[in-house]
């Protein structure tokens, strides 16, 4: 690893998810793709990625609301696998992510004589996140102290620097190991998949990639910053 | 008797790692705000039990925290169990007079009470007319009961009163309305502290369940809940014959009656029936503050039911699960949010589907064990006060300053 002295001081953000109703509401599987050709985008996003910050230990049934309420609610699995596999993490751009969750309803629907609905189970609540950043005031110099603090850190900051920080012109994790010469445990951040992962998950993994790092550093690492 | 308010720093040990370091963190933005709650009563029922434990928290965080309560003579209270019956679905009638007394009551309380602050959150039904003689802050209506079908008549009543409000908040997705205002999503909590919850040592729960004559010589299967139908107590019993048959075990059923509930007495009698004969099949009565024997009763429990056919959020099952036990639980209200099936417990939809999963565990308590293990966890995570309070907290961000970007 090569030090870069001019590299800024990582500067930890947690944050709290406020959960809003947003009044639509689907009970069959039609209205679930028509829904979703309407919905504000932010509600994509809640159901897919602040996925994570509403299960911080552990993972529900599917990883992605949609999927989990087809599987779970209408009882119909086959909806259930295909939704799960549409992998958030694959699409830069939301809207890409909204027309394949439809493209995939629409598949699901030609292929079956009937449009599953809800008999037992809960209708589909369609929500949005409203994200408060909460600077927590840690801030670190070194791998090392990044990786003390990080073990001790609330969850949700974890989620904030991977799923948050970039659109938000905040620090994430990987261009902050960039900038500290890091370049190699940079790398296999970006390519972490955090899909069937919940966010302690993914925080050991950090932990154990940051582990590493430090370990390939030796004899001539560094000493702690902060 | 309610145990003393705990200071946040005690919660270090039970909330999630650097749960309460962030909140001190969040509560920086507001410090000094001033946060009033007005409900109608400051004892008795589960919001003021609420309120009694956030309101001195609140202020551990640095916020001025005030809690109002709003006065009425006793047609007042009538008129406002009507509107709570209602807004549950329940015809009721209510006359024009109803609703003139209800206005009057909140205008004279509103003269009376300190309704100041930078965000005033107005508890239920009773106080909801109050925001007509808003004068500053924020204000948010809290309700907190199931209003996903109110009847309509007094629906129409209070919509127009809600819309005035800055925002609403719920305590399931479905429990929210047609309205034009933000409706946020709360869940209720548990106090990982209070006697209802607290870690008990292992002589005091012998010493309980000895008082109470439950032996501890077999499994014992558990239901805490009022008697009434909805919670399904004569399930459980058909459910508890089922297992018996090839897994000795008992049967707690213990719960109170709901004094405003006029066919609680009723399904009492045929829970005694049905319990006569079988030693191992246990009724107790429990009065409304035995909290630390229901604690005891669930520490001592091997697995426990809530087998609720309508449910409004059902915080016993968090209860359950944050003393280590896998749940299973009707497939109802708030119960399909506390339990991740198949890792924290199990919903199901019939007596037959709690036999079948409560054989399993009794024959494999390796799963049990984890699954309770996994369920403390997960009422770590979601529902302890802690994570109550981050919402408030996040709440009066949002509404009294400009910290909060879209998006």
């Amino acid at each position: 690893m090569v030090e870069q002295a001019s590299a800024p001081p990582f500067r930890f953000v947690s944050c709290h998810g406020m959960q809003q109703m947003l009044g639509r509401v689907a009970r069959d599987e039609l209205e679930l793709q028509q829904h979703l050709e309407e919905v504000q985008i932010e509600s994509i996003h809640h159901h897919t990625h602040a996925y994570f910050l509403r299960h911080h230990y552990l993972a529900g049934a599917y990883p992605n609301d949609f999927a989990t309420w087809a599987a779970i609610q209408v009882r119909d699995r086959v909806l259930g696998e295909r939704l799960a596999i549409v992998d958030p993490f694959d699409f830069t751009d939301l809207e890409n992510l909204r027309t394949a969750l439809i493209a995939t309803i629409d598949d699901h629907l030609t292929h079956i004589p009937i449009v599953p609905r809800v008999v037992y189970g809960e209708p589909f609540h369609f929500m949005t996140t409203t994200l408060v950043e909460i600077p927590t005031g840690v801030n670190v110099r070194s791998l090392a102290a990044f990786r003390d603090q990080l073990a001790s850190m609330e969850v949700a900051a974890v989620y904030y620097h991977l799923f948050e920080a970039r659109r938000r012109g905040h620090q994430s994790f990987d261009d902050w190991f960039e900038a500290l010469g890091e370049t190699a445990l940079a790398e296999q951040v970006r390519r972490m998949h955090p899909y069937t992962s919940d966010l302690e998950g993914l925080r050991a993994r950090l932990l154990q990639l940051s582990d590493a790092a430090m370990a390939s550093d030796r004899p001539e690492g560094h000493a702690d910053g902060d | 008797m309610a145990t003393e308010p705990e200071s946040l720093d005690r919660y270090r040990a039970v909330a999630p790692a650097g749960a309460v370091e962030t909140l001190y963190r969040a509560s920086e933005r507001v410090k000094g705000k001033r946060f009033t709650d007005v409900n109608s009563t400051r004892l008795g029922g589960g919001v003021a039990e609420m309120l009694q434990r956030l309101v001195p928290l609140l202020r551990d965080l640095g916020i001025e925290s005030r809690w109002e309560v709003i006065q009425g003579d006793e047609e007042f209270f009538r008129v406002t169990k009507s509107f709570h019956n209602a807004l549950q679905g329940q015809p009721e009638a209510i006359t024009p007079q109803m609703l003139e007394h209800y206005v009057e009551t909140n205008r004279r309380n509103a003269a009376q009470l300190d309704l100041s602050g930078d965000l005033v959150m107005i508890h239920d039904p009773q106080p909801a007319a109050l925001v007509e003689h808003r004068t500053n802050g924020a204000w948010l209506w809290r309700c907190h009961i199931d209003a996903s079908h109110p009847q309509r008549s007094v629906w129409s009543f209070l919509r127009p009163l809600i819309s005035r409000y800055d925002g609403a908040i719920f305590s399931l997705p479905r429990f929210a309305q047609r309205l034009q205002i933000p409706q946020y999503l709360v869940y209720p909590s548990i106090d990982p502290l209070s006697d209802k919850n607290r870690d008990l040592a292992p002589e005091e729960v012998d010493a309980i369940l000895e008082r109470l004559r439950i032996p501890r010589d077999k499994p014992i299967l558990l239901q805490v809940s009022r008697f009434d139908r909805f919670k399904d107590p004569l399930g459980v019993c058909q459910a508890y014959r089922l297992v018996k048959k090839h897994d000795d075990c008992r049967l707690v059923l213990a719960g109170g009656g709901a004094a405003d509930d006029p066919e609680g007495p009723k399904v009492l009698a045929e829970v005694m029936e049905a319990a006569q004969g079988d030693p191992d099949l246990h009724v107790l009565v429990l009065p409304d503050n035995a909290n630390i024997e229901i604690n005891a009763l669930q520490r001592a429990a091997t697995i426990i039911f809530q087998k609720s056919t309508r449910e409004g959020f059902g915080l016993t099952v968090a209860e359950g699960m944050w003393k280590g036990k896998p749940v299973i639980g009707g497939f109802a209200g708030g119960i399909t949010v506390q339990i991740v099936f198949g890792t924290t417990g199990y919903t199901v939809n019939s007596a037959e589907g709690a036999a079948f999963r409560a054989r399993y565990l009794l024959t494999n308590p390796a799963v049990a064990k984890r699954m309770g293990e996994d369920a403390r966890e997960y009422v770590r995570h979601n529902f302890l006060i802690t994570r109550h309070l981050a919402d408030l907290v996040a709440l009066l961000t949002i509404h009294t300053t400009n910290a909060v970007r879209a998006g």
